[in-house]
C-alpha cells in the first residue's frame, strides 16, 4: 500500500501539468531571445545599414550617398535601386596604398601595445593575486578607479605630462638626468604610452581573475618536486594563467586596432592608424561610402581574433576550468 | 617472502638504545604572529618507520609537516634529517616529498607528465624517466590512464596519481598530509592497506598527518598525539589505546569511561578507589598514585560487561539502569545510568545472533569489569 502510494507521488512530481510545462518552456525561450533581439537591433541592423552605404556612391545630397533604398517607388523602384549597388569602394581601398598601410600600421601598433600592456599588467595582476586576501578588494578598486574620470580627460592629461615643457621633462631636467627635453608627444612612443595606460585595466582584470583562483599548493608541489621558484613560475603559474593572458590580450588588441582618440591626441599628424583614416573620410571628406567600406573591412579583420578568442574560451571550458 | 605482519612485528627501533633517529625535531617552536602553532616540541622518527601525527585541527600537526617539507621555517629549535640540519634549505633541495591534502596535481599536465615532473627537475635521462613513470603507473594500477588529465579522473584515481608523483623520486622521507581525507569510507579502508604495502615495498620512511584516529591506528608503527602544538604521547597504537598517558589521550583515541575517585588504599599493584558517591572499585595498574591521591580510572567500553544480575565472580560490579541502546550491527552499545548518576558506555559484540541475556530500556542492569581492564590516570 505504502509502496504504491509513494510510486504514484513520484510519477506525479515528474509529470507536471501540460500547461505549466508549456509556460516554463516559453519563459526559458524568452530569456534566450532577449540577447538576440538586443544584438539584432543594436548590432545586426546598424551593420547592414553601414554595409549598404559601403556599396553606394557618394552624392551631393542629404544623406550624402546614392541610391537611398526605400519603397517610395514601389517594389520595382526598390529592386532598381538595389541594382545600382556595387563593390567599387572596396576596389578603391585596394588601389590606394594609404588604406593598406593604415590597416597594417594599426595592427602593428595594436600588437606592440598589447605586448607592452601584458608586460606591465602581468606583474601587477600577479602581485594583486598574491596580496593578503583582505587587501585584494582595495587593490581591485584602485585598478578600476581611473574609469571614474572621462577617458578623454585622462588622455588630455597625458599631453600635459608628455609635452616638451610638460611634467615629465620638467622632472627629468630638474633631477638632472637630461639637459634637453625629450620629444615624446606626437611620436609613436606617446601612442604606446597612451594605449598601455588606457587599456591596462582590461589586461589586469582577466589576468587577476585567472591568477587569483589558482591553487597556491600547486606552486608548493612544484617546489617540493625540486623546481626552483622561477622555473615553477614558467612551468605552472604561466601556463595556468594562459586563458587570462589570451582574454586580456584580445580585450586590449581589438579596441586598440580601431583606436582613434589616442593616436589623434598623442600621436600627432604623422601617425597612421585606421581609426584616424576613417574619421577623416567621414568628417573631412564627407565620403560616407568609402568610410563605411573601411569600417566593414576593419570589422572583418577584428572578427578573426574574436573567433580565436571564443574557441580558446570553449576549449578552456571543456577542460573544466 | 615474509608476511607484512611478521616484518612489522619485529620492527621497533624506538626500543633499541643504539638505533639512530632518522628525523629529529629538537625543541621546535613555530609562531605565526602571536599564535604559537608548535610549542617547544621534540620528536624522533626512525628510518623506514610509518609515523603518524594525530590531532584535532589546529593542533600544529600540519605545521610540523610543512616545516619538514621546507614551506615553513621553525621560529626556534632545529630539525635534523639523517644528521643534517635542514635550516635554510629550500623545499626544492630537500630529499623529502610531500603528498598534498588537495593532491595539487598540475591540471594542465597528463597523469604521466605529473609523475615525471620531479624526475625531469632532477635531470634524469629521458629513457630512465619513461621507465620510472611506467613503474609508478603500474604500482598504483593506473597504466590505462597515463594520457588522461587530472580532471578526467575519479577522486580515488587522483589520490593514486598524487601518491605516485610523490614517491617517483624515491625521497628519503614521504610526507602525507591527510592522504585519505577526501576519499569515501570504503575506499579509505582499502587504501590504508595499499599505503602500508607501498611503504613496506619501497622501504621508505612515511610521516602522515591525520585527524582520523582509526586511520592512524591501522597504518602507523607509532603515533604522536598532538594538542595545542605539544606532544601528548608518542607510542605504538596498542600502547596509545591500552595505556594512554593522560586523560586527554584516553579521551582523544577511542571512547572511554572515566571513574573519578580517590585512592583509599594501595599495595604494590592494586588499589581501592572510592568514588564521590561511596562506590568502591578495585583496580590494578595504579602507576605512581599513592594513597589519598585524586585519580581517574579510565576504561574502554568494550571491556565492560553488562548483565541483568550481578555476576557471581566479579570483583567490580556497579548497579544501574539501561538508559539507551544503540544497535550498530556488529555490536550493541549500552548506556547504563549508574545509581550515582554517572552514565557508563559499554559495548557488547553481537557474536551470537540472539543475546542470551536480553536487556531493554529501563531494565535494572549490572556493569562489571576486571581490575586490570583499565588504567589509572592522575587528575
Amino acid at each position: 500500500m505504502s509502496v504504491a502510494s509513494s510510486a504514484a507521488a513520484t510519477s506525479g512530481s515528474a509529470e507536471k501539468p501540460v500547461l505549466a510545462r508549456f509556460g516554463s518552456a516559453l519563459a526559458s525561450r524568452l530569456v534566450i531571445i532577449v540577447p538576440y533581439v538586443w544584438l539584432a537591433f543594436f548590432f545586426l541592423i546598424p551593420f547592414v545599414i553601414v554595409f549598404k552605404i559601403s556599396l553606394s556612391q557618394t552624392a551631393i545630397a542629404i544623406p550624402p550617398y546614392a541610391p537611398v533604398l526605400g519603397f517610395g517607388d514601389g517594389v520595382a523602384g526598390f529592386v532598381e535601386a538595389l541594382k545600382e549597388l556595387s563593390f567599387d569602394n572596396y576596389v578603391w581601398l585596394t588601389q590606394d596604398p594609404l588604406y593598406f598601410n593604415a590597416y597594417v600600421s594599426s595592427v602593428v601598433i595594436a600588437a606592440i601595445s598589447t605586448v607592452l600592456t601584458l608586460l606591465v599588467g602581468y606583474p601587477i595582476a600577479y602581485g594583486m593575486a598574491r596580496a593578503p586576501a583582505a587587501l585584494r578588494p582595495t587593490l581591485l578598486m584602485l585598478v578600476i578607479l581611473p574609469f571614474w574620470t572621462s577617458f578623454l580627460i585622462r588622455v588630455y592629461a597625458w599631453i600635459g605630462i608628455l609635452k616638451p615643457e610638460g611634467l615629465l621633462n620638467q622632472f627629468l631636467m630638474g633631477v638632472g638626468i637630461i639637459s634637453e627635453p625629450l620629444i615624446i608627444l606626437n611620436t609613436y612612443a606617446a601612442v604606446f604610452i597612451g594605449i598601455v595606460y588606457s587599456y591596462l585595466p582590461f589586461m589586469i582584470l582577466p589576468l587577476y581573475s585567472s591568477l587569483e583562483k589558482m591553487d597556491y599548493s600547486l606552486i608548493e608541489a612544484a617546489k617540493d618536486l625540486g623546481c626552483p621558484p622561477t622555473a615553477a613560475f614558467w612551468k605552472i603559474t604561466f601556463p595556468l594563467s594562459l586563458p587570462g593572458v589570451i582574454a586580456g590580450c584580445l580585450l586590449v588588441f581589438i579596441p586598440a586596432v580601431g583606436e582613434f582618440v589616442i593616436p589623434d591626441l598623442l600621436g600627432g599628424s604623422q601617425t597612421l592608424m585606421i581609426g584616424k583614416t576613417l574619421w577623416n573620410e567621414f568628417f573631412a571628406n564627407r565620403d560616407w561610402p568609402v568610410s563605411s567600406a573601411v569600417a566593414v573591412i576593419l570589422l572583418l579583420i577584428l572578427i578573426v581574433p574574436i573567433v580565436f578568442f571564443q574557441q580558446a574560451q570553449a576549449r578552456a571550458q571543456e577542460q573544466g576550468r | 617472502m615474509a608476511s607484512l605482519g611478521s616484518i612489522r612485528r619485529d620492527f621497533e627501533p624506538w626500543n633499541d638504545p643504539n638505533a639512530k633517529p632518522y628525523i629529529r625535531f629538537e625543541n621546535v617552536t613555530k609562531r605565526f604572529g602571536d599564535f604559537t602553532a608548535v610549542n617547544n616540541l621534540s620528536l624522533t622518527v626512525f628510518e623506514r618507520e610509518f609515523f603518524a601525527l594525530l590531532g584535532a585541527s589546529g593542533c600544529g600537526k600540519s605545521t610540523l609537516l610543512r616545516m619538514l617539507a621546507g614551506f615553513e621555517e621553525p621560529t626556534e629549535g632545529r630539525i635534523l634529517l639523517d644528521g643534517q640540519d635542514l635550516r635554510g634549505i629550500p623545499p626544492y633541495r630537500r630529499p623529502v616529498n610531500m603528498m598534498f591534502q588537495s593532491y595539487a596535481l598540475f591540471p594542465h599536465m597528463s597523469v604521466e607528465k605529473n609523475i615525471a615532473f620531479g624526475l625531469k627537475q632532477e635531470g634524469m635521462p629521458k629513457a630512465d624517466i619513461e621507465k620510472r613513470v611506467a613503474e609508478m603507473l603500474k604500482l598504483v594500477k593506473l597504466e590505462r590512464f597515463a594520457k588522461r588529465k587530472p580532471h578526467q579522473l575519479s577522486g580515488g584515481q587522483r589520490q593514486r596519481v598524487a601518491l605516485a608523483r610523490s614517491v617517483a623520486k624515491r625521497p628519503k622521507v614521504l610526507l602525507l598530509d591527510e592522504p585519505l581525507g577526501a576519499l569515501d569510507k570504503k575506499l579509505r579502508e582499502e587504501t590504508q592497506f595499499e599505503l602500508m604495502d607501498l611503504q613496506q615495498n619501497l622501504g621508505l620512511t612515511f610521516v602522515v598527518v591525520t585527524h582520523d584516529q582509526e586511520e592512524a591506528m591501522t597504518m602507523a608503527d607509532r603515533i604522536a598525539i598532538l594538542d595545542k602544538g605539544e606532544v601528548m604521547q608518542v607510542a605504538t597504537p596498542t600502547e596509545v589505546y591500552e595505556a594512554p598517558s593522560s586523560r586527554f589521550v584516553a579521551g582523544f583515541v577511542g571512547n572511554v569511561n572515566m571513574f573519578e575517585g580517590n585512592v583509599a588504599s594501595r599495595d604494590a599493584t592494586t588499589a581501592r578507589i572510592t568514588g564521590a558517591s561511596g562506590a568502591e572499585i578495585v583496580v590494578d595498574n595504579v602507576g605512581e598514585a599513592g594513597a589519598g591521591a585524586d585519580v581517574a580510572f579510565a576504561i574502554r567500553p568494550e571491556k565492560i560487561k553488562v548483565s541483568s544480575k550481578r555476576p557471581a565472580e566479579a570483583v567490580n560490579a556497579l548497579e544501574g539502569e539501561v538508559y539507551d541502546i544503540a544497535y550498530l550491527g556488529d555490536m550493541t552499545v549500552y548506556h547504563v545510568k549508574l545509581d550515582d548518576g554517572q552514565v557508563v558506555r559499554a559495548s557488547v559484540l553481537n557474536a551470537a545472533r540472539m543475546a542470551d541475556d536480553p536487556l531493554t530500556w529501563n531494565d535494572r542492569a549490572w556493569i562489571s569489569f576486571r581490575p586490570d581492564a583499565g588504567i589509572v590516570l592522575a587528575r
